[in-house]
């Protein structure tokens, strides 16, 4: 195992470096690099990891991780630190708001995003089982369960909460937002169902389709352009399944750029993706509204 | 046929053997473009010597067990120029020289840019430039690594150069002094739509690559012997090291010599002919210089 840094991990991966100074590169500032390179050393038998933070490891080489990791099927895992607002402060740059769509449409692509600490940590030791490509995404944020390793695996969604009344789907931490949206209209009388989504490709269809078997509409959440990522997924399956909910509404990024800067609660305030605008969506689709 | 090269390095190198080939090699090309109406042809002239002195008389490899781990690696990162290596390695015992004609057809997985899926001894697809050189330098690094001795071989063209993904692997092979990495730049100085000096000015190039650290030799990238004398020099050096080959643009046929055209063009009915007829003189000429030599 291999885990090459473009330059990036002050204080993160100390530990790592010096512990294991044998398997830990930095490419420098040079990701187009960094990511052939992965290739590379992955074809000649290493398992090899790249980091960086939010698009740099992604859209800056994305052509290395199409023709060069994923056209030859090679064993490296793409890591992004930052996933949607996690550095809302230092502005567009630094929004990773369109990475799932965009790696999730790569062929032997797998497409992970973990909504906790804990869990990241589980599915980073299940890697290994999936042959080929893997994108990491990682939030700074964590939605806040307690730890339920048992209950994660790779390729499956994860139900956190019981409800008849409507389904929130969710990828990442922004799970969290969901949780509270769930408390709140669980005082009112409306049951959520959460289905956590930390594998987007490849997508756990049969809980998808069952979601919306079984309760009275889909809301999809994340922390991303509404374009092509969780939300268009969703759609995708459950269309193909000929299986239409009561309702659709997929909560995101609007299909603009951010222009404000904040903390990652303000950005989720700000565009209509916390916990007030899961409860109004839900409610108005309900028609609960007052 | 199959043949294992490890044996070359010991004995005399055959020089008027492979230059056989690179005659052939240049009818295959001509006859694969021709045939499958495909561009490329003045680049795939352009680096058939290189390419069929690598093959011919520098990499360690068995043709029967194209991923023998002890192998030496060849990346073409010029992909465009495909049809070059699967010719020489189609003449290297690598698979059948019939299975040439596939190139560019319906169905075949003879790509116009060079494809290593169901084609032995290709060991990385390319095709949009600047890749090739990054691959290989992580294929160089886990050589040194896993402490293993083979070599990689990185073909680029010029106009690639222009890539700045090249830059920053030749700033990592020379910060890392990998030693088992050597790149060969068909230096043709023509590129897509005009010369390399009236694109993107690459001169002073050699000096470029040794800013950078790398160990650089030049020569005339027709002349085999010379290149293999340079691939020595470059092999022995105790970084990474380019080998500088100058080199004509469709070199073997007069009217595509040095043209931008025929970066684009493919022979058909009298042309064809024509550039059959020249390339046959051409293998006739050597084959009599050199046997008077």
């Amino acid at each position: 195992m291999v885990l090459i840094t473009g330059d990036l991990g002050f204080g993160v991966l100390t530990d790592f470096s010096k512990r294991f100074p044998d398997q830990f590169i930095n490419a420098g500032v040079a990701e187009q690099n960094m990511t052939a390179m992965a290739c590379g050393m992955a074809m000649e038998g290493h398992r090899v990891f790249t980091y960086s933070i939010a698009n740099f490891t992604t859209l800056r080489c994305l052509e290395q991780i199409r023709n060069d990791v994923c056209y030859h099927d090679a064993d490296v895992t793409v890591v992004s630190i930052g996933g949607g607002f996690s550095y809302g402060q230092l502005g567009v740059s630094h929004f990773a708001t369109e990475d799932l769509a965009i790696l999730r449409a790569l062929p032997n692509m797998s497409v992970i995003a973990p909504s906790e600490p804990w869990e990241a940590e589980e599915l980073t030791r299940q890697l290994p089982g999936v042959p080929g490509p893997k994108y990491l995404r990682i939030d700074k944020g964590a939605a806040g369960l307690a730890a339920d390793p048992g209950a994660v695996r790779l390729g499956k969604a994860r139900r956190v909460r019981e409800g008849a009344d409507a389904t929130v789907i969710c990828i990442g931490a922004i799970l969290a937002e969901a949780l509270e949206a769930a408390a709140r209209l669980a005082r009112e009388g409306i049951q959520l169902r959460l289905v956590s989504v930390h594998t987007l490709k490849p997508l756990d269809a049969a809980e998808i389709i069952c979601a919306a078997r079984e309760t009275g509409g889909i809301v999809t959440l994340e922390e991303h352009s509404i374009v092509g990522g969780l939300g268009g997924a969703v759609a995708e399956t459950l269309l193909e399944a000929g299986c239409a909910p009561g309702f659709f509404r997929r909560m995101g990024m609007p299909d603009i750029y951010p222009s404000k800067v904040g903390d990652q609660n303000f950005l989720r305030a700000e565009y209509g993706m916390d916990a007030a605008a899961v409860v109004t969506t839900v409610r108005k689709a309900l028609h609960r509204e007052d | 046929m199959s043949m294992t090269n490890a044996t070359s390095m010991r004995r005399e190198p055959d020089f008027d053997a492979v230059r056989e080939v690179a005659h052939r090699v240049r009818r295959h090309v001509l006859d694969m473009t021709s045939r499958g109406k495909s561009s490329h042809v003045g680049s795939a002239l352009s680096m058939v010597d290189i390419v069929t002195v690598l093959y011919g008389h520098v990499m360690r490899y068995d043709s029967a067990q194209p991923k023998a781990a002890d192998r030496d690696r060849f990346i073409l990162s010029k992909g465009h120029a495909g049809a070059a290596v699967y010719a020489t390695l189609a003449e290297f015992g690598f698979f059948g020289t019939d299975r040439l004609k596939d190139h560019y057809q319906n169905g075949s997985v003879f790509s116009g840019h060079v494809s290593h899926k169901g084609v032995p001894g290709v060991e990385l697809s390319t095709g949009s430039l600047g890749h090739g050189l990054g691959v290989a330098t992580g294929m160089a690094l886990a050589a040194v690594r896993q402490r293993r001795g083979h070599r990689i071989y990185a073909l680029l063209s010029d106009g690639e150069c222009d890539e700045g993904s090249n830059w920053e692997a030749i700033l990592f092979a020379a910060h890392h002094r990998l030693r088992n990495l050597t790149v060969a730049v068909d230096y043709n100085k023509i590129q897509s739509l005009a010369p390399v000096a009236e694109t993107l000015a690459l001169e002073p190039f050699a000096d470029k690559w040794r800013a950078f650290g790398w160990h650089v030799e030049e020569c005339d990238g027709h002349d085999h012997a010379a290149l293999l004398t340079a691939f020595r020099a470059a092999d022995a050096a105790a970084g990474p090291a380019v080998v500088i080959c100058h080199t004509t643009k469709g070199k073997g046929v007069s009217f595509m010599e040095n043209s931008v055209l025929w970066h684009y063009r493919n022979a058909q009915g009298q042309e064809y002919e024509a550039a059959a007829a020249e390339l046959e003189r051409f293998a006739a000429t050597d084959a009599a210089g050199h046997s008077h030599a």
